[in-house]
């Protein structure tokens, strides 16, 4: 199966293990990766601004990019249900709806495609420790994915997945939100932050590089150690020596 | 009250709330506590997407049909002996009901809980014109003996009170000697209000639904003073946003089903009642029925791109589920419309001048959309309101300038590869330890409170080491 990557602004800018753990994870499984390298940003720190024209240009260079592949799939469900809304900003656009419309049905968040399209929910992964899950809301509500991380975490070997508080309330990211609204943003992140905290649990598991930076600096702020994962990362994970150095550190963020 | 509860601006609007402890957590306990009750009463139902699927279906046949129902739900009312008035702004509306009162000679008004007669702001007209006006909802009595203070919820108004301030402005302007039992709190005003209600000349009520080919109006309430405010006073003013409008009792059904679960979780509230002119052989019920069908402003929303706001049924489902109303509680909003909803319709009422900032206030996390019962896309007008902010130039220079440049890199591939290349070496004298710890705004609002790993440097990147890998593995995998 021919996949093309969509890295994301944020792991291209600062977690580039987060790509290749989503590309070795992906190639491990039999895909045949590529990555169009005119991609950039699915558009959504303008659009969720309300720069709707500026977005346009930013969209219409995405649909570009990924105008010949077969699957494009990202490590972040916020991107990919940015994507989904593209066919809704371009409708009626004679140019782009069309070509809209087709970014939107072959784009899958990374977790989703491997259960949803590859057909697997065990990738034999393995990693000693207990783990809590942060749910991102444009995953699970935009995107309307809640099932697939689930589905794979369960199958990775010595894992223990810690229920989270109100594990469906905002963790206050927002994308520009959290810089337009500091201190509200603020407010949301320790209350996110406390209930994680209170499951007691080693690592802290998105699908989603926005929230968990989000989350994981404030509590590297705040001192609160935990680990940060990507779930790419969890899912790449077969041995203690291949562990995110960062995250053996338990440098808790960085 | 008018909408404006606040004249003072956002952010000290918001810190108020930030740092009211008590209101903070009653709020948390409050949308806990409901989150459960609502999904509970909800899925009760059976399969509750097909029932909101059937509110919004049935919202938005009324609303392309309005004018259709309006006419007949006006007919039906006259039909029945009732008195029909078409306020186009808030003026018409409370000064029609203050001219009823006054041609009634009457100085003592008992009302209940009704959201459209804060906006119209007939209370102060009243109030101005000599009367006594009396709210039974019991929140909104707390309130009002508070000296007014402005409601935080559409449904719960007094939410941000403790039984302890409550019991204290009992004490101080009602005398009260109790403690803060709430059931000692809640007979003392029963006791209090059923002489109110026995005086009043007046009752005036709002109305969740009309109910058009019957020409009645239906109230839900859970504590009954909407059906003895309608139905002791002579005269019975109903005043209902001109949307607020059923084909039938049959569509009624089903919104009284989806508000009550939505509202408060309960299958159904303690009161429902239908109910308008008295008829020719009723033993009781008003001698005198008005309808007050306020515009306001609404005609030009259906007309909009915002039509869809107009569905609201007023359950205030969204605010019990948004953290952003969590954190800051509704009086930061400074309208009496707070919240998601309350952010979306507050700007189309009262206008951008005064309320621009309030599409902001969310994260566009989606909670609003999703619990819904009638389906208003609440997180997408939000965006459409910065949209429009934006393109009215309402936004600030730097913003303006920040979001334009950003515009450009995103859709630049070249632009894009040369900041991945500068990022790092750029941010070197902001960062420490791999962490960027200055930096300008709006990096300054982040980096205030969190932590931000430093850009990493380009060949350690992601794109460089899939070209890499490609070169070294001659491609990709088999």
């Amino acid at each position: 199966m021919k996949v093309s990557i969509f890295s994301t602004c944020l792991v291209d800018l600062m977690f580039p293990d987060v790509g290749k753990a989503m590309v070795e994870v992906l190639e491990r499984l039999g895909c045949e990766t590529d990555f169009p390298a005119s991609q950039v940003c699915c558009g959504q720190p303008t659009y969720n601004s309300g720069y709707l024209e500026e977005s346009k240009q930013a969209m219409i260079n995405m649909m570009r990019a990924f105008e010949h592949s077969d699957y494009v799939v990202g490590p972040s469900g916020s991107c990919i249900a940015m994507f989904h809304e593209y066919p809704h900003i371009f409708k009626g656009d004679p140019q782009w709806e069309m070509k809209a419309i087709a970014l939107k049905e072959k784009s899958y968040e990374f977790t989703q495609f491997i259960v949803r399209v590859l057909g697997v929910s065990d990738v034999g992964a393995r990693l000693e420790g207990s783990a809590t899950y942060h749910r991102s809301c444009h995953m699970s509500r935009l995107l309307g994915e809640t099932e697939t991380p689930f589905l794979l975490l369960e199958n990775v070997d010595g894992l223990q997945l810690e229920p989270l508080k109100n594990s469906d309330n905002c963790c206050g990211f927002g994308g520009t939100f959290s810089v337009k609204m500091p201190e509200i943003s603020e407010q949301m992140v320790d209350e996110k932050s406390a209930c994680i905290a209170e499951t007691g649990a080693e690592y802290l598991i998105s699908a989603d590089m926005g929230c968990l930076m989000n989350i994981g600096g404030r509590m590297s702020r705040t001192g609160k150690p935990i680990k940060i994962m990507h779930i790419a990362e969890v899912l790449n994970h077969a041995s203690p020596a291949n562990i995110r150095p960062s995250a053996a550190k338990g440098g808790a963020f960085l | 009250m008018s909408m404006q509860t606040d004249k003072r601006d956002f952010d000290t609007r918001t810190a108020d709330g930030i740092g009211d402890a008590f209101m903070r957590g009653a709020v948390g306990s409050a949308q806990d506590s409901l989150k459960t009750r609502r999904l509970t009463a909800a899925t009760s139902l059976g399969d509750w997407e097909r029932w909101r699927e059937l509110g919004q279906q049935i919202r938005q046949h009324t609303l392309e049909n309005l004018d259709y129902y309006l006419e007949q739900m006006a007919d039906n009312v006259e039909r029945r002996g009732g008195h029909v008035y078409f306020a186009r702004t808030k003026e018409e509306a409370s000064g029609y009901i203050r001219d009823v009162v006054q041609s009634k000679q009457a100085t003592k008004v008992v009302k209940s809980k009704s959201m459209v007669t804060e906006e119209i702001e007939m209370n102060q007209v009243l109030m101005k014109a000599g009367c006594e006006v009396i709210e039974s909802d019991l929140g909104e009595y707390i309130l009002q003996e508070d000296d007014w203070d402005p409601p935080s919820h559409i449904v719960a108004p007094a939410l941000h009170k403790n039984r302890e301030q409550i019991r204290d402005v009992f004490a101080s302007k009602l005398s009260y000697k109790g403690d803060e039992t709430p059931e000692h709190l809640a007979g003392f005003a029963r006791k209090v209000l059923r002489e109110k209600f026995l005086e009043a000349e007046i009752g005036i009520t709002g109305c969740n639904f009309a109910v058009a080919n019957m020409g009645a109006i239906n109230l839900v309430t859970n504590e009954g003073n909407g059906d003895l405010t309608a139905a002791l006073p002579k005269t019975h003013i109903a005043v209902m946003g001109m949307e607020r409008i059923v084909p039938t009792l049959e569509e009624m059904e089903v919104l009284d089903n989806l508000l009550c679960r939505s509202a408060v979780g309960q299958k159904l509230t303690s009161y429902i009642t239908v109910m308008g002119p008295r008829e020719e052989g009723e033993s009781d019920g008003p001698e005198e029925f008005h309808l007050v069908i306020v515009d306001n402003g609404r005609s030009e929303i259906l007309a909009g791109e915002f039509w869809e706001a107009l569905q609201c049924i007023r359950c205030g489902a969204c605010l019990n589920v948004c953290p952003v109303y969590r954190h800051i509680g509704g009086h930061a909003y400074g309208s009496i419309y707070p919240g998601p909803i309350g952010a979306v319709i507050t700007p189309l009422l009262g206008g951008y001048d005064e309320y621009k900032e309030l599409p902001y206030a969310s994260s566009l996390c989606g909670a609003c959309t999703d619990v819904c019962p009638v389906k208003i896309p609440l997180h997408e007008q939000l965006i459409l309101h910065r949209q429009n902010i934006v393109s009215q130039g309402r936004t600030g220079a730097i913003d303006r300038a920040q979001m334009k440049a950003a515009g450009k890199l995103l859709s630049s591939p070249r632009m894009f590869r040369s900041t991945l290349r500068l990022a790092n070496p750029m941010t070197k004298f902001m960062s420490k330890h791999g962490r960027v710890v200055r930096g300008p705004a709006p990096l300054s609002g982040w980096i205030g409170v969190r932590d931000m790993p430093q850009p990493v440097k380009e060949r350690d990147g992601f794109r460089t080491w899939y070209e890499n890998r490609t070169k070294k593995e001659g491609g990709r995998l088999p």
